[in-house]
């Protein structure tokens, strides 16, 4: 059962992603029209600071509540940074800085350096680069690491896309003010491991449209006299779809939960992992269910396929993952393989 | 926009991590002398004097209420001393199914003389059940059922085959479902009752399995005589008596767990080389093991606050035995070497596994029906 914060968040978020997020919305979102009175939405309901600490404005809310929104992302395809801000709300709030008023904030990656109290260097494919007002970046130095806040230079941005059309900006970065910075503790694979978290919980919304959408289609749908629904073939293989999406959402929980728990290793790396083979098998069912219209662009079952298809690889595909599980794996021995998967560390 | 299904995930308590350190080192000892055979098998393989071990430490029937002679734990610690002992290949297969299904049916729908009587045995490891469900003419199909159970002043005089019925050579007792009238509802007039298997007019005929292995029974009734005090549950409720078995029948980690000891040996041998695929292999399934334990564990929590999650264990079920049929395969591909029963461990591991694996997805509920279930839950029937 969800706790009360986790039941509002998640009344919210549906609230708000069904009353807004059309299929026009998405479509002018892939031609690169901000979609403000979504984004407004929510900033006004406080969605963003989900992970900000209460002591500086926030939620303080839990990662599994984080993992609710992640998931309400993917099931709504919603065109919006909402996930990248919440993580960098989290690492900011990790150094005690707040996020900043009527931003826009985005997650850095690539090889920034620190000098003079300036940043520079790249970061590659930053999701939603081209609409973020700021990015968060982790700067990973030899005895520590920092967390900094910079504004996005508006004309150092090569704007790429996602096969979802969503931007992946390229940010050049040349002796950057630093607006805010902190000294934090952290793992040097935490955006990768926090960023694994955040696009398995969004793939497994995702899928859970997926479903959802066969399913209505396969209802209406009529050929032979009656709905394909009624073919066992067809409920034969929707019921296969059905069980990689509950195994999916599962994965995704067991990781989100695990990080509140601090016992994560071994949860997020199944569950992407665990979802990037379910993204194969229920793309694939999805669209054979939907026949030749699912594959239109005027039907809407590509806004979360392709949206599947590119997350699946980012943050570290499921094979980079599995690779990493294996490795430790072997590395502990047999003797301990089931003790770590019972313990949840690895 | 939500999917059917009602995973939430449940949390082992202290008590529980506790009893997984207990069962550890009574396991290392116990185990010492079963051969790879054995523990390959896991639960196909029977073993009395373990079974009674096990009676003994008071792990079965663990979850039962006390009145009942249980230890009054809850259904996550039983959890815990199931996943333990299938992973250490433990010959838990005696009493399996009356731990699982036979005794609680009995704690549920039984008489207070069958409790005195049947329950005591079934706690210390010694009385053992087998589950008559299947026949000739009825296997996924299971209503189609046709063994007669004619009512007879105090007796039922039984005439029929029960088929597939495993473990019932070595079991005292059998849960079967008989037809007690015809009813124009096919599900209408079938009842439960607890056959003595040692009583005249009962035959019980090996079926030698593909492997060569005596597991499966044909099991003959011609004019056996029940005593009518051993109907259990209502005359004629039999169809919903056993329906409500199904969940606690199809969930637990015996559905995932049966190919295990082939993960753990692919970790030993890749451990000694340098192989990228192997070891990404071996990730991607330690994922899918970690998702389904958690998706099973989720289904007994949910048993133990007393819901019917059946569709939820038929999502566990059908993705359990996809997972752990596709491990001998998978290990086949890994290491390409033959399975072969006079081989080293690892090839008589693979030898037993992959000769059994068929059956992973036909006992307890075939693919076919479980998805069927599945696309009623999900609204297409």
């Amino acid at each position: 059962m969800l706790n009360e914060t986790s039941q509002l968040l998640s009344d919210s978020a549906e609230k708000i992603f069904s009353d807004h997020v059309s299929k026009e919305c998405i479509v002018n979102s892939e031609k690169g029209v901000w979609p403000k009175e979504l984004w407004n939405e929510i900033v006004n309901n406080g969605l963003n600071l989900v992970l900000v600490p209460e002591a500086l404005g926030g939620v303080g809310g839990s990662w599994f509540d984080a993992g609710i929104l992640f998931k309400a992302i993917g099931r709504y395809q919603a065109p919006i940074p909402l996930a990248e801000n919440i993580i960098a709300g989290h690492l900011l709030g990790l150094g005690g800085i707040p996020l900043p008023e009527e931003s826009i904030v985005t997650i850095l990656d690539g090889d920034l350096s620190i000098s003079d109290n300036k940043c520079s260097g790249v970061s590659k494919r930053t999701p939603f680069g081209s609409s973020a007002t700021h990015g968060v970046a982790v700067v990973v130095g030899k005895n520590s690491s920092q967390v900094i806040l910079l504004s996005i230079p508006k004309n150092s941005i090569s704007d790429d896309k996602n096969l979802a059309l969503e931007s992946r900006a390229n940010i050049d970065f040349s002796d950057a003010e630093i607006i805010s910075s902190s000294e934090i503790d952290i793992p040097s694979d935490y955006i990768l491991k926090i960023g694994a978290l955040m696009r398995s919980c969004q793939i497994a919304g995702g899928l859970e449209f997926l479903l959802d959408q066969s399913v209505r289609y396969a209802n209406d749908r009529v050929q032979f006299g009656r709905p394909i629904a009624k073919f066992q073939a067809i409920q034969q293989e929707l019921a296969v779809l059905a069980t990689h999406v509950a195994a999916s959402g599962v994965a995704a929980d067991y990781a989100s939960s695990s990080m509140d728990n601090g016992c994560e290793d071994l949860a997020i790396a199944s569950a992407k992992s665990r979802v990037d083979d379910a993204v194969s098998i229920c793309a694939s069912i999805a669209h054979q269910v939907h026949g030749a219209i699912g594959f239109t662009y005027e039907h809407g079952l590509h806004f979360s396929t392709r949206r599947l298809w590119s997350w699946r690889a980012e943050y570290g595909a499921g094979s980079y993952w599995a690779k990493s599980l294996g490795e430790k794996a072997v590395a502990s021995g047999a003797e301990k393989f089931w003790p770590s998967i019972t313990s949840g560390k690895i | 926009m939500n999917t059917p299904f009602n995973f939430h995930l449940t949390q082992f308590s202290n008590e529980a991590e506790i009893l997984r350190y207990e069962v550890r080192e009574f396991l290392s000892d116990a185990l010492k002398d079963i051969s790879k055979e054995t523990r390959a098998e896991t639960w196909y393989g029977a073993d009395e004097e373990f079974s009674k071990k096990v009676g003994k430490k008071g792990w079965i029937g663990l979850n039962w209420p006390k009145e009942y002679g249980g230890a009054g734990r809850s259904a996550m610690e039983r959890y815990v001393i199931l996943e333990e002992m299938l992973t250490a290949g433990a010959p838990v297969g005696a009493h399996w199914i009356s731990d699982r299904q036979s005794g609680p049916l009995i704690i549920r729908y039984g008489t207070e003389k069958h409790q005195k009587e049947l329950l005591p045995g079934i706690l210390k490891g010694e009385s053992y059940f087998c589950i008559g469900m299947s026949e000739p003419d009825s296997g996924s199909d299971l209503a189609a059922l046709r063994t007669k159970a004619e009512k007879k002043d105090n007796i039922y005089i039984v005439n029929g085959t029960k088929l597939w019925t495993s473990g019932a050579h070595r079991c005292q007792y059998m849960i079967a479902c008989f037809r007690t009238s015809q009813e124009e509802d096919r599900h209408g007039g079938l009842s439960q009752f607890i056959v003595d298997l040692s009583l005249p007019g009962i035959t019980i005929r090996p079926i030698i399995d593909l492997a060569g292995r005596h597991h499966f029974n044909e099991v003959i009734f011609e004019d056996a005589e029940v005593p009518a005090d051993m109907l259990i549950g209502e005359e004629g409720n039999g169809w919903n008596q056993v329906t409500a078995e199904l969940a606690l029948e199809r969930s637990g980690p015996e559905r995932y767990l049966s190919s295990y000891i082939l993960l753990q040996e692919l970790v030993n041998e890749f451990s000694i080389r340098n192989d990228d695929e192997g070891v990404t292999e071996i990730g991607r399934q330690m994922a899918h093991l970690t998702t389904l334990r958690q998706m099973s564990v989720s289904v007994a929590g949910m048993l133990d606050e007393g819901q019917n999650p059946a569709l939820e264990a038929s999502v566990v079920k059908d993705l359990g035995a996809v997972f752990e049929q596709e491990l001998p395969n998978i290990a086949h591909r890994l290491m390409g070497l033959e399975p072969d029963a006079n081989g080293s461990d690892f090839q008589r591991y693979l030898a037993i596994l992959t000769q059994i694996s068929p059956s992973f997805s036909l006992r307890g509920g075939t693919r076919e029906i479980l998805r069927g279930i599945i696309a009623r839950g999900l609204g297409l029937r």
